[in-house]
């Protein structure tokens, strides 16, 4: 150990001198281990420091899967630092394994002279074996180029623990806050927020409480007395926020206090109808902690029903908002057609995921972007947005839903598995600044016409059952423009079909212009994203910019319609990529719509983009753009 | 509402496109008229229905109305009821719609026990798509998608409620102008999910499928009319009862020679064992029972929690408490 230590400290001389803006930590171990505790704990000692951060939970599929095994391991991923994290990172500085499969599954992804901080007693041979391990990785050259940090992490936290009285059982459970307690002593964290954050969780079971406590303390005692570098890894750099009240806030719970945010400003019920599916599960179970005044969540016997039932609510008179990830979503398709035949406001949120079918549930893709444009039977526009980050979740919900209000539409929110899971800091908005969102119900019975359309908008007006005197039919089929009534005319079909496409187009005219994101206004390459791509599309242009290359990243919330300015935008460039997690959908558009030999730059491996593949993309047609134009 | 009512206050302006014939109309007639006598002002009444012959219904009854997608309708009223729980919401949809590709809906609106009235207008026939098999028609029935007869068995409508949780189950047939209003009546009075299985006739693809229920006169010997706290006796001269056998489970008739009256069990509308051996009586001597075959509330969804929920409000300080819950910190 000693050596260990001191080999640690002569790297963090040259880890002082090459202090890093921002640093990646990956804790992983078996899904029993509590890496995700330890990963949120850490991650807000982050934010507490003044630090940006992303971060990223990458559990398994099966709730328990044998343990020590390379399909149960489960991870969480932080980047922090400053002056501002736009991705959990490429590549880790620091891996904690507990486990030879932690180490097996993880470490490819560590760079080159990273340090791995190993859990030494869990490399038994049954592990090993269990991980698929002939040799040791600690006895062959496996981690040579890598700074090694063997700790036999369970005796040290157990003997630390016994002093508290508590049983082995929950000693073994205790080292996560053992490894939690090394972390922050690395990083030169206060443990008050996580001491206090234990004394609360764990109350009610004091003999847990006190061994988390303990196995904190220890292990921050032990960094400091077997003097652990400090410097390792270097200090990343503060981040530069707006002042303001900061949280630190998922994908999934910005879209939960969003749809809350959106019903709060109309006024209006929330009706939020799903049936469970990962990784969307987690919007219903948010919006269920929420149940308050005027916020209804409904579990529903299946995908159609939860969609029918959200269109029965804003039938009814409140927002109806469905959601789902890609197989619950194509089984909303026809119940998506009558919300639009009878122009009702609907919220449809899918949490993509890796498809065909089962696909990887827990693994994110953005392949559902053609289904949320075109797969409905008939003509059956919609409008489609995309949240580009965790904490613009909250925005897009709200955009979504006052979209979906005045204009009497349904509305797809495309985000998916990862920015659902992944959190930032996020600074919590002033409520009394958020617009209202007026919802044009109709009372009055005067010459009222149940499809007789706001002229700006063409949205028809919203009557709740239980106005009086103002009872009238809607359904799927076919109504005559104003009056409503039940009509085979062929002419008058052509014109709702041509109204119900126009309704849609109108939004652009209060969607803002796109605008380049970061980089240059014209010149050689763009690349477009939408979604959850922002982070490494933005780093990407980023870095290319700092050595002085043309390139610029736009970036699409609103896909339909689009918002306008997009194709000038697009034409000032030579080359436009277009980056997306799925074969080419967004590309496949924007060639259709503006007849641009856009191209495509697509990634389906069910995880995020790294910032280097965007970058090796940019390069490669920056380089064939010289090439053309010597 | 003081103002009286008629059917009339429940008609729309529509032109009714049924068959000549249909049961159909003698059900709107009931409907209307029921709606009257409870006296719902028009606007607070809902009608949701699917796809199919009986779910041209809201076009024909002045009051809102959602003509919805095949086999949703009881979902799309769930919704309804979520955001409205006040309204009175009924659900009208044929045997296709409700027991088949809805049937899924259907179970859980019961088990679920929402206030929703839901009226299965069962012709054991696919009317609108001309005349395939359903799945309450009998073993053997030929239609154009089973020419050779039919070979699954059939539904049992009541049965297959009682077994999902319903706590009102009833049963009536279209032309019974004196028995479906009060049976209408008691559905809409209950508090929950009451289904009412109505036998319809289909003249034009199913005719006098349901042929000794249609008449009073026929009635008597093929029907036993329940009632509460009243021996379960029939026949135009009241000479048959039936008994319940509480080894088998079933129904029998009363021993011949004996006072059907005083040997008949007494119907008792919230045993679930009685309304299981009524609703499952079929051929031979036994009658098809109607009427409130069970009836026995207990809480509706939603009479608690969504109840309190109903017209409030997220106000902006209780967001501005929510978007805080959990750690924040300040930047300065």
């Amino acid at each position: 150990m000693g050596s260990q230590a001191a080999a640690l400290q002569d790297d963090r001389k040259t880890g002082d001198q090459t202090a890093p803006e921002r640093v990646v930590v990956r804790f992983a171990g078996d899904s029993g281990d509590g890496v995700q505790v330890l990963g949120a704990e850490f991650a807000k000692s982050a934010a507490l420091s003044g630090h940006d951060l992303i971060t990223f939970p990458d559990f398994p599929a099966e709730i328990r899967a044998p343990v020590g095994t390379t399909f149960g391991v489960s991870a969480f991923q932080i980047q922090f630092g400053g002056p501002k994290v736009l991705t959990p990172g490429d590549t880790v500085d620091v891996l904690i394994a507990f486990n030879p499969a932690a180490l097996k599954t993880n470490l490819a992804d560590l760079r080159d002279g990273g340090l791995v901080i190993l859990d030494e007693g869990a490399f038994t041979k049954r592990n090993l074996a269990k991980a698929g391990y002939d040799v040791s990785p600690l006895e062959d050259d496996t981690l040579v180029t890598y700074q090694l940090l063997k700790i036999d992490i369970a005796r040290r936290c157990g003997e630390a623990v016994a002093d508290t009285g508590a049983s082995k059982k929950v000693a073994d459970r205790a080292k996560n806050f053992w490894a939690l307690g090394l972390t922050f002593w690395m990083f030169g964290r206060k443990r008050a927020a996580t001491q206090e954050w234990i004394a609360e969780k764990f109350a009610k079971i004091p003999e847990v409480a006190a061994a988390n406590l303990a196995a904190l303390n220890a292990g921050h005692a032990f960094g400091e007395t077997m003097e652990i570098g400090r410097d390792v890894i270097g200090h990343p750099l503060e981040a530069s926020f707006e002042p303001g009240t900061y949280r630190s806030i998922t994908g999934i719970d910005a879209m939960a206090k969003g749809l809350a945010a959106a019903a709060c400003c109309a006024g209006i019920k929330l009706a939020y109808c799903s049936y469970p599916i990962t990784p969307a599960s987690g919007l219903l179970h948010a919006l269920a902690a929420l149940r308050s005044k005027g916020i209804v969540t409904f579990q529903a016997e299946d995908e159609i029903a939860a969609a029918t039932a959200a269109i029965g609510a804003s039938y009814g008179g409140a927002l109806g908002v469905t959601g789902s990830s890609g197989p619950g979503i194509a089984l909303k398709s026809e119940a998506l057609s009558l919300a639009v035949a009878t122009e009702l406001p609907l919220v449809v949120v899918n949490v993509q995921r890796a498809g065909p079918s089962t696909g990887m549930p827990t693994k994110a893709e953005q392949a559902d972007l053609s289904m949320a444009l075109y797969g409905r039977h008939g003509e059956a526009p919609i409008a489609v947005l995309a949240p580009a980050t965790p904490a613009e979740c909250f925005q897009t919900m709200i955009d979504a839903a006052t979209i979906a209000i005045r204009y009497m539409t349904p509305v797809m929110v495309l985000a998916d598995g990862y920015i659902a899971n992944a959190a930032e800091p996020w600074r919590i908005p002033d409520v009394a600044e958020l617009p209202e969102i007026a919802p044009h119900y109709r009372d009055d019975p005067e010459n009222f016409q149940p499809f007789q359309r706001d002229e700006k908008t063409l949205a028809r007006p919203w009557v709740r059952p239980g106005t009086p005197e103002l009872q009238h039919r809607i359904g799927g089929i076919e109504k005559a423009d104003g009056s409503g009534h039940i009509s085979y005319d062929p002419d008058n079909h052509q014109t709702m079909t041509d109204l119900r496409a126009e309704k849609i187009a109108r939004i652009a005219d209060i969607l803002p212009p796109v605008k380049v994101e970061r980089g240059v206004e014209r010149g050689r390459v763009a690349i477009v994203g939408w979604g959850s791509t922002y982070g490494a599309l933005n780093a990407a242009v980023k870095e290319l910019l700092s050595e002085g290359l043309e390139v610029a990243h736009i970036h699409l919330r609103h896909i339909s319609p689009l918002a306008p300015g997009l194709e000038d935008l697009l034409r000032g460039f030579d080359h436009v990529l277009v980056a997306e997690m799925n074969g080419g959908q967004l590309c496949r558009l924007l060639r259709s719509e503006f007849l641009i030999p856009a191209e495509g730059v697509n990634q389906m491996t069910g995880k995020p983009f790294k910032v280097a593949t965007v970058k090796t993309a940019l390069r490669a047609t920056l380089q064939k753009a010289e090439g053309g134009a010597s | 509402m003081n103002q009286v009512l008629t059917a009339k206050d429940f008609t729309t302006d529509q032109e009714v496109r049924w068959c000549p014939g249909c049961g159909d109309y003698a059900i709107l007639k009931s409907v209307r008229t029921t709606l009257a006598k409870i006296g719902r002002p028009p606007h607070e009444v809902v009608f949701i229905s699917g796809i199919g012959c009986a779910a041209r219904f809201p076009y024909y009854v002045d009051s809102y109305g959602f003509h919805t997608i095949h086999g949703r309708a009881p979902a799309v009223a769930t919704g309804v009821k979520l955001a409205n729980p006040e309204l009175d919401v009924w659900v009208v949809g044929g045997d296709g719609d409700f027991l088949s590709i809805g049937g899924n809906h259907l179970l859980h609106a019961l088990r679920r026990n929402m206030d929703l009235n839901l009226l299965l207008l069962n012709n054991a026939i696919y009317g609108l798509t001309k005349g395939q098999y359903s799945p309450t028609s009998s073993v053997g029935t030929r239609s154009p998608s089973t020419p050779g007869g039919s070979v699954d068995r059939p539904v049992n409508a009541a049965l297959m409620a009682l077994g999902a949780g319903a706590r009102f189950v009833a049963r009536s047939a279209d032309t019974l102008l004196d028995h479906l209003p009060e049976v209408l009546t008691r559905a809409q009075a209950h508090k929950g999910a009451s289904l009412v299985e109505i036998f319809q006739n289909c003249i034009v693809y199913n005719d006098a499928v349901w042929a000794g229920m249609a008449t009073k006169a026929e009635s008597f010997e093929k029907t036993v009319r329940v009632a509460h706290g009243e021996p379960l006796v029939f026949g135009k001269e009241r000479d048959k009862g039936l008994v319940f056998d509480s080894r088998s489970g079933r129904m029998e008739l009363t021993e011949a020679g004996g006072d059907p009256a005083s040997l008949a069990t007494v119907h008792d509308e919230t045993n679930w064992a009685l309304a299981c051996a009524l609703s499952s009586m079929e051929g031979g001597d036994l009658p098809t029972a109607l009427g409130v075959l069970y009836c026995d509330p207990v809480n509706d969804y939603g009479s608690d929690q969504e109840a309190r929920n109903h017209f409030t409000t997220l106000s902006r300080d209780e967001l501005s408490s929510l978007l805080h819950d959990g750690g924040t910190w300040e930047v300065e």
